[in-house]
């Protein structure tokens, strides 16, 4: 309790001084060691609550219906891990990143961020509803701000308000459901009686309020938008973990709903459902993306869906009192969501590195950056094997939770729902590597594809040593899964509803053995090639083309060209406009080929709901005249129509 | 694990490269010329590993590192396979899916070697092999969940050894006989045989797997070369579980099953490269896309 109390006192703090440090470059210092104390002291506390070390601080506050009521458990813990680890290596990134000179007001930067990272730390730790909506709320007003940075640019703004805009809508849900949760007259979690309203009610509000937040699938639309205007480091800690309180939010929501009774099969379905979509459509649409940031957003998409199918697929195991199946499904979201947080804000924190080198996220404008930025891309290929979750790395594990559970769930009532699971997960498999060998091959390998690239310097230390760290994690923790199960094993089980962890569980020590033994045999082999080449000749020659000897950096495919036979194969889905200009006449002057997807869900669904909701608002504007008179008459009005109702209901 | 998993180990890393000597030998008797020697990939290995190397000056370790961590992920996959009733060297709930994401491994592996060229032609095939792989992996998945199903086992030596004649009710069998059609699919498109790649083009152009590894010599091309082999094996091995379920209680017998259905599979393979012409690339997907198919189809019969 005392670590929590310090997390927050520290974050407080340094979100204080540098505010008032204002301008000054010393607010990027002071900023970034409060996010390394602030974490450390946050990591301690997660950790402990993992270990056992179960706390409840409840202290009045004098907000109707509202305690600043905060308690650790497993779950809370886990996620404050999370969050602390990834916030504290984003603000040392960040410090690297920023780059002070004299007119950008890195204060208020620092000031926003820490306060973000302190109200994700109040979200997973709130047992008010509140409580947790004042931070909710806190957390995206403050990520709203840190989005609009760069608010010089056209795009940023749009993309700011593209962002408040579905993050209030989602609020609005959850705001709905929490009154629904309180009729009995308490606003805290433990006392809650969400049977009074229709548990189904509450679920699917849940699931569409804390589903904006985590980009489900259509409510997406802001993620794409958002997660790429803001600087570097703030991607990274918004695709990483602040996505990953929306999933904490369900599970924290399902723990209630199914306290007293297993939930109905339909919710395991309608997750199992959203996950599969959710998780083939995002990499689809990351696949067809030539903006880094863009695709690595796109990304993030899918991975929750991966989530979200290890959340559904466990609930499907409760409603059906299949227990390994319950055990693994969660066990698989929750490790699903620490190893997403490590590589995909390693993928942020790269894709940085990147703009900051060469000032562009266009994939198809880079290319050859191994050479110039080893060590960036070096961090940039482990993070991009992890996504794809290929072993020996730690994105493997997760997944392969969520394929035992679903292949054990063939045999019961839910098999169609594991069959769509086991399908789509080999789907995003097979998808994942065909987008990071994109994303990665593209930008990292070849020869530059322009002077931005050839000109690319490798990133200062501040930031290439936060990246280092989550590499090496990713690598470790691909090997010692085993160890955060069981570290897990209490949220899980509590989770599940089972008495025990399932024998399943001990195919994970196969898989680090197998990781083990696959590194082993890489290194083996390395040191055998050396020994065979000792003393032969190792030549330099120019790259194979067919005979013809002046390769040169535009013959190589592109991004776009990569990506042209998923893209067309799935254009149906995907929505993607060619505009191609072909070259005319015997000398031809000019020619050019573009591709472009945007959001079908934000063309197609979204544009024209808020098209009619502005149609809607222009009818209605003779309502608003201006004078005081007419709005004096409105409220006469409105208290005369209350009046008639409040007695015409009386016999 | 027992001795036997040991021996169909030494087995397939020996072995591997005979299996192409076999489907080309085939490919020569129909075609009516004599061939090259069936132990042909032998000798092209032992002389590439006498080479020194050659690396294009566009290339980064990323290149030098991809033949490497395609053989040992490969070898690390072949732990999972079983031969015919005669159980891996590892095997445990899940394994098929360490199978399927250790030749995705490969698979990256290869196709960012092929990026790191810079090459036109390395980048297509690149992206030709990472489209086909999308399709193809839903397929081998979900063709080996449903004999997740049918046998009620979660690994792959346990499900291959629960199939035996006396045990398959005839539903069971029309599903086996779905399953190892998709599983084949799967082979030949992995493998890169016709009708999805052709082995034996000279043009750039039209190749797949062949084209991503025109830059490596010495060495890395025998690595490669091997593991290619030994992802054929890995195949043919789960393949031949499938289309022989016979089972015997004498391990030396299940092994002599075992391999004899990999030679069937790898003769199949020569047949078909015989008798008809690689697929044009547009309709390569609708292949897979039939296999996913298949696969769908043996689930439908078995999950009832």
């Amino acid at each position: 309790m005392d670590m929590y109390i310090l997390f927050i006192a520290v974050l407080a703090a340094g979100a204080l001084v540098s505010l008032v440090l204002g301008r000054r470059a010393v607010a990027n210092t002071i900023g970034a060691a409060a996010s390394v104390l602030g974490g450390a002291a946050g990591l301690a506390c997660g950790l402990a609550a993992l270990a056992g070390q179960d706390w409840d601080l409840n202290l009045p506050w004098n907000v109707p219906m509202g305690s600043l009521h905060v308690a650790m458990d497993g779950l809370s813990g886990f996620f404050l891990a999370v969050i602390s680890l990834i916030c504290a290596l984003a603000g040392v990134y960040g410090s690297g990143y920023l780059r002070p000179n004299g007119r950008t007001h890195l204060g208020s930067v620092w000031c926003f961020y820490l306060l973000l990272f302190a109200s994700m730390g109040v979200v997973v730790a709130a047992r008010n509803a509140m409580l947790f909506l004042v931070a909710w709320e806190a957390m995206s007003l403050t990520s709203f701000l840190l989005v609009m940075f760069d608010h010089h640019r056209a795009e940023v703004v749009r993309a700011g308000w593209t962002y408040l805009i579905a993050t209030h809508l989602g609020t609005a849900f959850l705001l709905v459901m929490f009154l629904l949760c309180g009729r009995g007259g308490s606003m805290e979690f433990d006392a809650m009686d969400p049977q009074a309203a229709g548990a189904g009610v509450i679920f699917l509000l849940a699931m569409i309020g804390f589903g904006t937040k985590a980009g489900f699938l259509p409510l997406h639309v802001w993620l794409p938008e958002a997660h790429p205007a803001a600087p570097s480091h703030v991607s990274a800690v918004m695709s990483g973990v602040m996505i990953k309180t929306g999933i904490y939010g369900l599970l924290r929501m399902l723990e209630i709903l199914t306290l007293q009774s297993p939930p109905p099969a339909w919710w395991g379905v309608a997750l199992v459902a959203t996950g599969a979509v959710s998780g083939v459509m995002g990499i689809l649409l990351a696949l067809a993306q030539h903006d880094l940031k863009r695709l690595l957003a796109y990304s993030s998409v899918e991975n929750v869906g991966i989530i979200t199918l290890g959340i559904g697929i466990g609930l499907l195991g409760r409603s059906s009192g299949n227990d390994a199946m319950a055990v693994l499904g969660f066990s698989g979201a929750l490790l699903h969501v620490l190893n997403h947080a490590l590589f995909k804000s390693l993928l942020f924190m790269g894709a940085g590195a990147v703009l900051h080198a060469t000032g562009t996220r266009e994939i198809n404008r880079l290319g050859g950056l191994m050479k110039r930025m080893g060590t960036t891309g070096a961090m940039f290929l482990i993070a991009s094997a992890a996504i794809c979750g290929l072993p020996p790395l730690n994105g493997f594990v997760g997944e392969f939770c969520i394929y035992v559970a679903s292949l054990s769930a063939l045999e019961g009532g839910a098999a169609w729902a594991a069959v769509a699971a086991i399908g789509s997960l080999a789907m995003i498999g097979g998808l994942a590597v065909a987008c990071f060998a994109k994303a990665f091959g593209i930008v990292f390998l070849g020869s530059p594809r322009s002077e931005e690239a050839k000109a690319a310097h490798e990133a200062p230390a501040s930031m290439r040593v936060p990246m280092i760290i989550l590499a090496v994690l990713c690598v470790v923790m691909g090997l010692c899964q085993p160890l955060i199960v069981a570290s897990l094993r209490g949220s899980v089980l509590g989770l599940a509803a089972a008495p025990r962890p399932p024998e399943a569980l001990q195919a994970l020590w196969w898989v680090s053995a197998a990781g083990a033994a696959f590194i082993v045999l890489l290194i083996a082999l390395a040191l055998l090639r050396r020994r065979v080449l000792k003393g032969r000749n190792v030549a330099k020659g120019i790259t194979w083309d067919c005979g013809y000897a002046a390769p040169d950096a535009r013959m190589q495919y592109t991004a776009s060209s990569f990506a042209m036979p998923l893209v067309v194969m799935f254009r149906a889905l995907l929505g993607t406009k060619d505009t191609i200009e072909r070259p005319q006449g015997l000398l031809p002057q000019s020619a050019c080929a573009q591709t472009h997807t945007d959001d079908p869900f934000s063309r197609r669904v979204f544009r024209p709901v808020f098209l009619a909701v502005g149609w809607l608002g222009e009818r209605l504007k003779w309502v608003q005249q201006g004078r005081n008179q007419l709005y004096v008459l409105y409220v006469a009005l409105t208290v005369l129509v209350l009046l008639v109702w409040k007695l015409g209901g009386r016999p | 694990m027992t001795l036997y998993s040991l021996i169909h180990l030494a087995l397939a890393l020996a072995g591997a490269p005979l299996l192409l000597g076999i489907v080309n030998r085939i490919k020569a008797k129909i075609g009516g010329r004599t061939g090259q020697p069936l132990l042909q990939l032998y000798y092209d290995l032992a002389k590439l590993l006498r080479k020194g190397a050659v690396y294009s000056e566009t290339t980064t370790w990323v290149f030098r590192a991809g033949p490497l961590v395609g053989l040992a992920a490969v070898v690390v996959a072949l732990l999972v396979v079983p031969l015919g009733g005669v159980p891996a060297v590892a095997s445990f709930t899940g394994d098929l899916v360490l199978l399927a994401y250790m030749l995705g491994l490969m698979r990256l592996a290869t196709v960012l070697a092929a990026l790191d060229t810079g090459s036109a032609f390395e980048g297509m095939g690149a992206s030709r092999e990472v489209q086909f792989a999308a399709l193809a992996e839903p397929a081998m998945l979900l063709g080996l969940a449903s004999m997740a199903v049918l046998t009620g086992k979660l690994s792959l030596s346990a499900m291959l050894a629960a199939l035996s004649p006396a045990a398959l009710p005839p539903l069971a069998a029309a599903a086996l006989l779905l399953v190892g059609a998709a599983v084949f699919i799967v082979l030949l498109a992995e493998n890169s045989r016709i009708p999805f790649d052709d082995p034996n083009t000279h043009l750039e152009l039209t190749m797949i797997h062949e084209v991503m590894v025109l830059d490596h010599t010495g060495p890395d091309f025998a690595a490669i070369q091997y593991g290619a082999a030994l992802k054929l094996w890995t195949y043919a091995a789960v393949l031949s579980g499938i289309i022989l379920p016979i089972r015997t209680n004498c391990p030396w017998c299940d092994l002599l099953v075992g391999a004899g259905g990999v030679a069937v599979v790898v003769v199949a393979v020569g047949l078909v490269e015989s008798g008809m012409a690689r697929l044009r690339m547009l309709r390569v997907p609708q292949l897979l896309l039939a296999a996913v198919v298949l696969s769908l189809l043996a689930l439908v019969l078995v999950l009832r």
